[in-house]
C-alpha cells in the first residue's frame, strides 16, 4: 500500500511537470486523476471503493439521476456457467435488445454483444452459410435453426493472453472482464477471440438518457469511452448479486440457462451431467463456460 | 558539449540545401499538413474514421507497421552479404542501412500509435509504469524488440558519424560488436511481428508455421529495393563509390529472396487449396472473391503481378545488369510488397470474420491521408539524416569547416 501511493504520488508529480500543457488546454485535476489510474486488477480494496464513489458521483453530475456503481469481487465457491438449448431458440433476437439496455450499449454507433447466427438445419453449426442480418416476417423460419453467440467466458482465454497491458483477466468466478480505463485500444484481443465476442468503441458511445441502467458495475455496464474494448460479461453486476442475466430473464421460450457449476443442486450441473452439449470451436482448446445442448 | 556542437553543425546541414532540396521539403511538408488534418480528424472522431469495424477490426494501419517492420529488418540484412563479398564502401553501407532501419522503426511506432484507441494511455503496456504483459502478449515482445534494434541503430549510425565528424577514429570494437547484435535483432524483430498473427488459432489464414519465414523472405525483396535506389542516387550526386558489381549482387540476392517467398506462398496454396477444408475461404476471398464480394481481388492480383514482373526483369541477367529495368524491377517489387502487407496480408485474416460474415473492407480516405503523413514525415526524416551523411562522409563538413566559418563570422562582425 505505502509503495503503491509513493508510486502514485512520484507518477503524479511527472504528470504536473509534463501534462501542464494539457491543463492549459482545458484539463482538470480529476481527469488527471482519471488519466493516472492503475490498472483496477492490483487496486486495493480502499482505491477500488473510493474509484468507484467518484464514478458514481461524476454520472450523477452527467446524467442527473442517482447510480450505484458496484465494485463487488467474485463471491467463493461460485464458478459460473451457461447453456443454451439450440432446439427452442426461435431467433427472436429478444435477448440481443435486453443486453444492450442492461449493459448500457451504445445505439449509436450500434453496439450489441449478442450475435444470433442463423444456421441451415441440413448444415448443422457451419459459420461459413450462417447469417446475422436475417430480417424475415416472422420467426423461426422454416429449415432454420439458431445460434445465439456471445462471449464464452473460456477457461483458457486467448483474449487475456494476447492482451499486452493486461488490461483484460479472467475473474475467479470465471468471468472474463476489461478494464476499461485501463485498455489501450489496442485491438489484439479483438483478433484473438475465435467468436467475436469482443466489440470496439469506432466512435463516441451515445446513450439516450432515460434509458441508462443505473445499477452497474465497474468491469461490467457502465458506459464506455471512445476507443476501448467491451464485451459480455454474463451481466456481472447481476449475477454477482444472485440475480439472473438479463437475456436468461427476457428469453421467450426458456432457452437460456445460467447458475453455478460448483454447485450440484443447480439447473446447470444436471443440463452437463444429463444432456449431450457442445462447445463451438472445440478444437482451439479455447474451454468455454458457455455450453449449447438440445434439450428436446 | 562536443556532441551538442555535433548536432548544431547537422542542424545547420538540414537547413541549408539546393533549390530541389527545399522544393522537396516543402512538398513532404504539405503532405504532412494535409494528412495530419485526416488525423486529427480521427483524433477527435475516433477510429470510426478508418473503414475499421469489429469484423475487420485491423487493417491498413497495422499492413503498414508490418510492412515497414519488414524494411527496418531488410536495410541492416545488407550488412552480411556486403561483409562477405567485401563491397568496398561496406561503412558506408553500414550507416545509410542503420539510418533507414532507425527512420523505418519510427515511422512502425507511429502506424501502432495512429492505430490504437487510446494513444495517451500507450504507458499502460510499458515496463514499470503500466502493467505490461510480458512474456505472455507478443506486443510486448514486439516492444522490447523494435526498442532495442532502435537505439542499437541510432547509436551506430550516430557514433560513426559522430567520429567522421570530429576525425577521430571510430570505438571499433563497440560498432562491430553492436552490428553483430543488431543482424540477428533484424530477424528477430520480423520474426515477433509474423509470431504476432501467428499465434492466434483463430485466425487460420495466419496460423500456418510458413507466416514468419514468408515474412523475412518478402522484406528481403522490398527493404534492399529502397537501398538501391538509394545507391545510385548518392552514386551520382556524392563522392559515394559502390561498383556496378556490388549493386548487381544485390539484385541477385533479391532473386534469391523472391524465390523463396515465391516457393513458400506456392507451398501454402497447395496444402490449402489440395486439402479444401473449411479454411481455403480466406485465400478465396483474397484472389476470386466470396459472392458479390470482389473489392480486394484488385489488390491482390496487382501484387502478384508486380511481385512478377519484377522477378522476371531481375531473373535474366540482361535486364538485371541494365540499370533501367532494373530500377522498374525495383519499384515493382517495392510496390508489390507493400500492397501485399498492406492489404493482402491483414484483409483475408478477418474476412470472412470468426462468425464466418463478410464486411468488405477497403482503406478510408482519412486511413490513406494519415498513412501520407506518415510516409512524409519518415520521408522528411530520412531526408535529413541522408543530407547530413552526405555532409559529414562526402564533402568533408567536420569540425574545422564550423570552427573556420566561425572565425570568419567574428572577423566579419569586428
Amino acid at each position: 500500500m505505502e509503495k503503491n501511493k509513493s508510486r502514485r504520488s512520484f507518477l503524479k508529480n511527472i504528470s504536473l511537470a509534463t501534462f501542464s500543457a494539457l491543463s492549459l488546454a482545458g484539463c482538470n485535476m480529476k481527469e488527471i486523476d482519471e488519466f493516472l489510474q492503475r490498472n483496477f486488477k492490483i487496486m486495493s480494496k480502499k482505491e477500488k471503493d473510493e474509484i468507484v464513489r467518484n464514478l458514481e458521483l461524476k454520472y450523477k453530475e452527467k446524467y442527473n439521476k442517482e447510480f450505484h456503481v458496484s465494485d463487488a469481487p467474485a463471491m467463493d465457491g461460485v464458478s459460473f456457467g451457461y447453456a443454451l438449448d439450440l432446439s427452442r431458440c426461435i431467433g427472436c433476437r429478444r435477448c440481443v435488445y435486453a443486453c444492450v439496455e442492461e449493459n448500457n450499449q451504445s445505439r449509436e454507433p450500434q453496439i450489441q454483444w449478442i450475435q444470433v447466427l442463423q444456421m441451415e438445419k441440413e448444415r448443422g453449426v457451419d459459420f461459413a452459410h450462417s447469417d446475422v442480418h436475417y430480417n424475415p416476417e416472422k420467426v423461426p423460419e422454416e429449415g432454420h435453426f439458431y445460434v445465439p453467440v456471445q462471449c464464452q467466458q473460456c477457461e483458457n482465454p486467448p483474449c487475456v493472453k494476447v492482451c499486452p497491458a493486461k488490461a483484460t483477466w479472467k475473474e475467479p468466478d470465471g468471468i472474463v472482464v476489461v478494464d476499461y480505463n485501463w485498455c489501450i485500444g489496442c485491438r489484439y484481443c479483438m483478433a484473438a477471440c475465435p467468436y467475436g465476442a469482443r466489440h470496439f468503441n469506432w466512435g463516441k458511445p451515445e446513450i439516450p438518457e432515460k434509458e441508462i441502467n443505473t445499477e452497474m458495475h465497474y468491469l461490467g455496464n457502465r458506459p464506455r469511452m471512445k476507443g476501448v474494448v467491451e464485451k459480455c460479461t454474463f451481466c456481472i453486476q447481476r449475477t454477482r448479486e444472485g440475480r439472473y442475466p438479463a437475456c436468461v430473464e427476457i428469453c421467450p421460450v426458456g432457452a437460456r440457462k445460467f447458475g453455478n457449476i460448483l454447485d450440484p443442486e443447480s439447473e446447470i450441473r444436471y443440463i452437463l451431467e444429463n444432456k449431450r452439449v457442445l462447445v463451438l470451436k472445440q478444437e482451439l482448446n479455447t474451454q468455454p463456460k458457455f455450453y449449447y445442448f438440445f434439450g428436446v | 558539449m562536443n556532441f551538442i556542437r555535433f548536432i548544431k553543425g547537422s542542424i545547420r546541414i538540414i537547413l541549408h540545401g539546393s533549390k530541389t532540396y527545399y522544393a522537396w521539403l516543402i512538398f513532404l511538408l504539405v503532405l504532412i499538413i494535409w494528412g495530419g488534418t485526416g488525423y486529427a480528424n480521427q483524433l477527435s472522431e475516433g477510429l470510426i474514421k478508418t473503414h475499421m469495424r469489429d469484423s475487420v477490426s485491423w487493417a491498413f494501419y497495422i499492413g503498414n507497421f508490418t510492412f515497414l517492420v519488414g524494411v527496418a529488418a531488410a536495410a541492416v540484412m545488407l550488412v552480411i552479404p556486403a561483409y562477405i563479398y567485401n563491397w568496398k564502401p561496406i561503412k558506408e553501407i553500414v550507416i545509410f542501412g542503420e539510418m533507414l532501419a532507425v527512420c523505418a522503426v519510427i515511422m512502425c511506432i507511429l502506424f501502432i500509435i495512429v492505430d490504437i484507441g487510446g494513444p495517451l494511455r500507450f504507458w499502460h503496456m510499458m515496463p514499470l509504469v503500466g502493467t505490461m504483459n510480458f512474456p505472455s502478449s507478443m506486443l510486448s515482445w514486439d516492444f522490447f524488440v523494435l526498442i532495442t534494434y532502435f537505439l542499437i541503430n541510432l547509436t551506430v549510425a550516430t557514433h560513426l558519424l559522430y567520429s567522421i565528424f570530429y576525425k577521430k577514429e571510430y570505438k571499433r570494437k563497440l560498432v562491430l560488436t553492436l552490428v553483430f547484435i543488431s543482424i540477428p535483432m533484424a530477424v528477430g524483430i520480423h520474426t515477433v511481428t509474423a509470431f504476432l498473427y501467428n499465434a492466434m488459432p483463430a485466425r487460420p489464414f495466419w496460423n500456418s508455421a510458413l507466416l514468419a519465414p514468408r515474412f523475412l523472405a518478402s522484406a528481403f525483396c522490398s527493404g534492399p529495393a529502397i537501398l538501391l535506389i538509394l545507391f545510385q542516387i548518392l552514386r551520382k550526386v556524392t563522392k559515394f563509390e559502390i561498383k556496378d558489381e556490388a549493386i548487381w549482387r544485390i539484385a541477385e540476392l533479391m532473386v534469391y529472396a523472391m524465390f523463396i517467398y515465391l516457393y513458400f506462398t506456392v507451398s501454402e496454396l497447395f496444402k490449402e487449396f489440395y486439402s479444401g477444408t473449411e479454411h481455403i475461404l480466406y485465400w478465396k476471398y483474397l484472389l476470386f472473391g466470396i459472392g458479390d464480394n470482389h473489392e480486394i481481388v484488385a489488390y491482390s492480383w496487382s501484387s502478384i503481378s508486380m511481385g512478377c514482373i519484377a522477378f522476371v526483369l531481375f531473373l535474366i541477367p540482361k535486364t538485371r545488369k541494365n540499370l533501367v529495368t532494373l530500377n522498374i524491377g525495383a519499384v515493382l517489387i517495392y510496390a508489390s510488397v507493400y500492397v501485399e502487407k498492406g492489404i493482402a496480408l491483414i484483409i483475408p485474416g478477418f474476412t470472412p470474420d470468426v462468425l464466418g460474415q463478410i464486411y468488405v473492407y477497403t482503406p478510408s480516405f482519412t486511413e490513406i491521408r494519415t498513412a501520407t503523413m506518415i510516409f512524409s514525415l519518415g520521408f522528411l526524416l530520412f531526408t535529413f539524416v541522408v543530407k547530413i551523411a552526405i555532409a559529414i562522409i562526402f564533402e568533408g563538413y567536420d569540425i574545422d569547416v564550423i570552427r573556420s566559418k566561425k572565425l570568419r563570422t567574428i572577423e566579419s562582425s569586428l
